[in-house]
């Protein structure tokens, strides 16, 4: 066990170093004129100008000459400036992340609990109409493009019916927010309306929160609900659990106590998966949705060719995503004694 | 011939195959359903006018309209079937020709991925040892960005260089796909590759090349194929997600993706202006859903060891 981890632990870096070489790799199929474009501010006056910016911040240098100071400064939390978002890139993320946060996690909980549940039930009921309806929900779920889906929603709910908009949260919050009446302090709203004590502020949160949540959530319901569904149709023909039922165990007790602990196991492998749909659904969730998190203001400053500011957003999703799944492999290894032994 | 019969029988992969053909006919007959106005640029969606509002479809019923112009008795550049997006784009011109955009995208896409995959996997599998730690190492690095959003990334960082288009976004996808397949190849080889018939082909004096490509590979590959194939449907949702952010096909092109942003600008009012969501919409969903079909049927009958896998 100690040895697994340790293993894992030490291949983080090499990872995280090759994270950073490749960032810097495509940073670098730019040519130092257009490196040079993107920190000039205004219009340069004189012709020379990019010139001395090249020669001044070395970016004709050798590539591993730019990549080590580079590599200085991104160790000292210096990830460049963002023209997008008028500050410098770390302070953007942090600054959008926690909205990114909080829409996973509200998407998380219907993933894990209706995609888990939505699985065992029709494994239980193999073949019979709760099957083949989750099948098809499945199915449809997986073909379904999220931006699609999230536009249907809108249509529906915010342009037809105007009960649910989109946006984070309505310009009233927003005003007393820059007033002062609301006080941010963890920037993740359902958190902050229930510290500052506002019932109205969390209602309206929850508003803006449905749509984008559901949008996010269902097609990581449609892949977890198929492995679930496999794995526990699988585990619900071993022997220990014929063995369970003919002890006279309840079929309640030996579905959810008996097979479903075991048909999980091959589910929690899918932690990973289920963590870069997140990631990747939340920069199309909020981009439909005009939800300003990451995801929002890195896909703007795509377009708007602020490579630095994108640059600086894989980075950090890489960064999370490798902590993530080595935190997820660990788990696993907790929870299956068996896998340590490979 | 066995496999098609199999295919033919589940009424589910047999609706896919039948919505497979039908956009199969819509794309080969593209120059007849919607003729360009200009037959050098048939990609650039037909536009009329340059008018920012979106024109609903003319005529009482969009199919009988689009009845009409296949069978030549009125022209769609009068009457607009499926109505027009901003700037007037036409949409029923852009849901046709688009159609190619989207076959050329899933096929190619996941073909050139597969291919990488396969040559990486095999190359890290075959040789094994030092190879086999590099390769795999540089795989994981790899792995370790979001799919979706080291895509978004290459496409943002090519676009400077060789300008906004549909291979922009297919090369950011296919930077980014390879490694799946390169792991699964990979695994089933490392089983194969001590296989007794192996040895005899090495000991019959066999080169590298003639023991992968003849002895090892058609053992090994179909599990892969069957994964590739599922993917297709993924990997055209994705190249039209990259055109929908604005990192795709550039504005104007026959593109699904491309054509669904225009919805972005009128959120407030897409109950009035339906069609320039519905249209596109339906036709990503039933292209993607074909392809899903066929490939989940395709998984059950080739290789029962795959039921329940996800390839994302």
């Amino acid at each position: 066990m100690t040895a697994y981890v340790i293993r894992r632990l030490l291949l983080l870096p090499i990872t995280l170093f090759g994270v950073t070489l490749f960032v810097f790799g495509v940073y670098s199929f730019l040519e130092p004129g257009m490196k040079a474009a993107l920190y000039v501010r205004d219009i340069p006056k004189t012709a020379d100008a990019l010139d001395r910016i090249i020669q001044k911040y070395g970016l004709a240098d050798p590539f591993h000459v730019q990549y080590w100071r580079w590599l200085n400064q991104v160790f000292r939390g210096n990830l460049g400036w963002s023209k997008t978002a008028q500050r410098p890139v770390l302070d953007a993320i942090l600054y959008y992340f926690p909205a990114t946060v909080e829409l996973v996690l509200w998407a998380a909980i219907p993933v894990l609990f209706i995609g888990i549940w939505l699985g065992i039930l029709s494994a239980v009921h193999h073949n019979k109409p709760i099957d083949h309806a989750s099948r098809v929900f499945a199915l449809i779920g997986w073909s379904f493009p999220s931006y699609v889906y999230g536009l249907l929603l809108l249509m529906v709910f915010y342009a037809m019916l105007h009960w649910l908009p989109p946006g984070r949260v309505s310009d009233w919050v927003i005003k007393e927010i820059n007033a002062g009446t609301f006080r941010e302090v963890t920037r993740i709203y359902t958190i902050d309306a229930i510290i500052n004590g506002r019932p109205d502020v969390l209602a309206d949160v929850f508003k803006h929160m449905v749509l984008p949540v559901i949008t996010l959530a269902y097609i990581q319901w449609a892949l977890l609900l198929r492995v679930t569904r496999s794995s526990m149709l699988e585990t619900l023909r071993q022997e220990y659990v014929m063995t369970a039922r003919s002890k006279g165990l309840a079929e309640r007790i030996v579905v959810y106590k008996h097979a479903a602990r075991n048909a999980m196991i091959p589910v929690a492998t899918m932690g990973g998966m289920l963590l870069i749909g997140l990631m990747n659904g939340a920069v199309i969730t909020e981009t439909v949705f005009n939800y300003r998190g990451m995801g929002w203001w890195a896909a703007n400053a795509a377009t708007q060719l602020d490579i630095i500011s994108v640059l600086g957003f894989t980075l950090f999703n890489a960064v999370i995503l490798s902590l993530g799944i080595l935190f997820i492999d660990i788990l696993y290894a907790v929870i299956d004694p068996r896998i340590r032994l490979e | 011939m066995k496999l098609v019969k199999q295919l033919l029988r589940n009424p589910l992969s047999l609706f896919g195959i039948v919505l497979l053909l039908f956009f199969g006919l819509v794309a080969i007959f593209a120059p007849w359903l919607a003729p360009p106005p200009n037959p050098f640029e048939p990609y650039r969606i037909a536009q009329f006018g340059y008018s920012p509002t979106p024109k609903p479809p003319t005529g009482p019923n969009p199919l009988s309209e689009v009845w009409k112009i296949v069978t030549r008795h009125s022209d769609f550049s009068k009457t607009h079937p499926f109505g027009t997006t901003e700037g007037q784009y036409d949409v029923y011109y852009g849901i046709v020709w688009g159609t190619r955009t989207a076959f050329l995208a899933g096929i190619c896409i996941t073909g050139i991925t597969a291919l990488i995959g396969i040559i990486w996997g095999s190359l890290a599998a075959y040789f094994g040892g030092w190879m086999d730690m590099a390769f795999m190492r540089i795989t994981d690095i790899f792995q370790a960005f979001p799919f979706l959003i080291a895509a978004m990334t290459i496409a943002a960082v090519l676009q400077p260089r060789i300008g906004r288009s549909i291979t922009t976004a297919a090369i950011a996808l296919i930077v980014f796909g390879w490694m799946g397949y390169s792991r699964l190849i990979r695994g089933d080889i490392l089983s194969i590759k001590e296989r007794d018939y192996v040895q005899a082909a090495r000991a019959a004096g066999a080169g590298h090349l003639r023991i992968v490509v003849r002895h090892i590979l058609p053992n090994a590959i179909y599990p892969t194929l069957v994964v590739a194939s599922m993917d297709i449907g993924s990997y055209v949702i994705s190249f039209a997600a990259l055109s929908f952010l604005g990192l795709g096909a550039e504005v104007g092109y026959a593109d699904w993706g491309q054509m669904l942003s225009f919805a972005r600008n009128w959120i407030p009012r897409l109950h009035q202006y339906w069609w320039i969501i519905l249209y596109p919409g339906l036709a990503l969903i039933l292209f993607v859903l074909a392809w899903n079909l066929v490939g989940d049927a395709l998984r059950d009958i080739l290789d029962p060891r795959l039921r329940g896998r996800i390839a994302v």
